[in-house]
């Protein structure tokens, strides 16, 4: 397929199409409707299901059921939507169920604004829901890279049997670019899930459940999970490290579309004569921390970025340690960072008049 | 290469579409483009305004506070961004709707009267080309007949509003070449 401009929402929708997905549950919320919209005619074009749901519980119940079932599905929303899934996400995770959930983020708390934030960082990376589980976080930089992920996330969700996050913001959806398909798959060609409830005629019923009275055996699924989390820890942790084969004045420190915004300011940086560079987590969690460690090494300043008021911080200093300073900088309520203000803090860290 | 250009005007004037067209024709020139609208509190009849990024590397940040260009359709778009744009840079002034020139001195102004040359082309609805058409004259960064194929494309079903879109194309290109053209592309 030749490069078509497309929005990332659109780019997202096609993304899962390509992936091998035939269903799609979901219920409308901005700044993510451009998915849905894309799918409600897609869907039905290539002999799949488009469900608008009655509300973001149901949309998240039905993924349950139909992941339970063995099929690829997956639904996509925004902040407060999400925050309604939060329920069947922590039962997905348990019963170990392989969707890809996909959150355009907008302005919180509560209903917030809809213009682009990165305020549930905490939420996607540190649980949510109710329970000891983890969902692997991925955020896109690009369209291109939003539609890599969302296929990849549908491998990884099959791959660990757990719920797949992909994590943008409202720039990411919004914002149109070039995007390539270079992978297709269809559903037939799929691995097969013998763990899948297809009907059990003559085999051992299989169960999708979440529900362990006893004390041992719920230890047991727990550590299992959790050996789980320390595979993809191992195994699935990226990151995109620019301009840092050299030593840096300024270490900038984002991910999603405000690792873009750093670019250009690492540009104009060294203009004036300030050489800076960029660590960007790819996977949220699995956090990359020991390599932004020793990226770090060879940085004179920390300067982390984001649309919220700090929380990728509290795993960059996590792996940072406490010996040394991490610096801050973000904008939030939909109010996005130029790259001029990303310069003026570094050149005020680095002890330039500005 | 690398230009930032802010498109804007009234809902429904068609700025959405003539940033989409010149991010194509970016595109199909080998080059990285982003392009990114204002999708705020937006209500029809209001003001709407998109970011347009044409880049020879990869493109960082896909919104600007600085553009090196401004296509304004109504008077709010040019009371917002004419401050914004840099020095050296291109502004297209819509005079159907806008009763005031730049006060910049220091950037390339192109006016024109949008919305009756279009409707001499055969539609008022076509002033947004007309406008594009200037900003391709006065700067050089994409080339007008890359952009009528693509309108070509784009309305293929409507064969008469293929004709009418690139007749107002051609008329606002003149109009920026004889204004501008040389002078701001240096």
């Amino acid at each position: 397929m030749a490069k078509k401009l497309m929005k990332g929402c659109e780019a997202i929708g096609e993304a899962a199409i390509q992936a091998g997905c035939r269903l799609f549950f979901g219920y409308p919320i901005t700044p993510q409707n451009e998915i849905p919209e894309y799918l409600s005619a897609r869907m039905p074009a290539v002999g799949g299901t488009f469900v608008q749901a009655e509300s973001e519980v149901a949309a998240s119940n039905m993924l349950y059921g139909a992941a339970g079932a063995g099929c690829r599905c997956f639904t996509s929303s925004s902040g407060p939507g999400i925050s309604l899934m939060q329920e069947a996400i922590s039962y997905m995770a348990g019963a170990e169920l392989p969707v890809v959930i996909v959150n355009i983020m907008r302005g919180g708390p509560g209903l917030g604004g809809i213009l682009p934030s990165q305020s549930d960082y905490l939420q996607a990376v540190k649980g949510g829901g109710h329970g000891d589980y983890r969902l692997l976080v991925l955020a896109p930089s690009t369209v291109q890279e939003a539609a890599d992920l969302v296929q990849e996330a549908f491998d990884l969700a099959d791959q660990y049997r757990n719920p797949v996050m992909v994590l943008g913001d409202g720039l990411i959806g919004q914002m149109m670019e070039p995007v390539e398909f270079t992978k297709s798959i269809r559903p037939e060609d799929l691995p097969a899930k013998p763990w899948a409830t297809t009907g059990a005629k003559g085999r051992k019923p299989n169960v999708i459940n979440s529900l362990y009275l006893e004390g041992a055996k719920l230890e047991a699924h727990n550590w299992a999970l959790a050996k789980k989390y320390e595979a993809m820890t191992r195994d699935v942790c990226r990151y995109e490290a620019w301009h840092l084969e050299r030593e840096v004045d300024v270490l900038f420190i984002a991910y999603g579309t405000v690792a873009r915004i750093c670019k250009s300011a690492i540009a104009l940086l060294a203009e004036h004569g300030v050489t800076a560079g960029l660590f960007r987590p790819i996977t949220l969690f699995p956090y990359p921390g020991e390599v932004l460690a020793q990226a770090a090494e060879r940085a004179k300043h920390l300067l982390v970025t984001e649309l919220s008021t700090g929380q990728m911080i509290e795993d960059a200093r996590y792996h940072l340690g406490k010996h040394r300073p991490v610096h801050f900088y973000g904008r939030v309520g939909g109010m996005i960072m130029a790259p001029e203000e990303l310069v003026t803090k570094a050149l005020t860290l680095v002890g330039r008049q500005v | 290469m690398y230009t930032e250009i802010i498109l804007a005007g009234f809902g429904g004037q068609g700025v959405l579409l003539i940033g989409k067209l010149l991010a194509y024709a970016g595109m199909r020139a080998g080059r990285e483009v982003t392009w990114m609208p204002a999708y705020g509190p937006e209500m029809r009849g209001g003001t709407c305004n998109c970011t347009v990024v044409l880049s020879d590397a990869p493109i960082g940040s896909p919104i600007t506070k600085s553009p090196h260009g401004l296509i304004a359709l109504n008077l709010p778009s040019l009371d917002k961004f004419e401050d914004t744009v840099r020095p050296d840079g291109v502004i297209v002034v819509n005079t159907s709707l806008i009763n005031r020139l730049p006060r910049r001195t220091d950037v390339h102004v192109v006016s024109v009267a949008a919305n009756e040359v279009a409707i001499e082309c055969g539609s008022a609805k076509a002033a947004n080309m007309v406008a594009l058409g200037a900003y391709l004259g006065a700067s050089g960064v994409a080339e007008p007949e890359q952009i009528k194929t693509i309108i070509a494309e784009t309305f293929g079903s409507k064969p008469a509003l293929v004709t009418v879109n690139q007749a107002a194309l051609s008329r606002g290109y003149a109009a920026g070449q004889a204004q501008v053209g040389a002078a701001a592309r240096g």
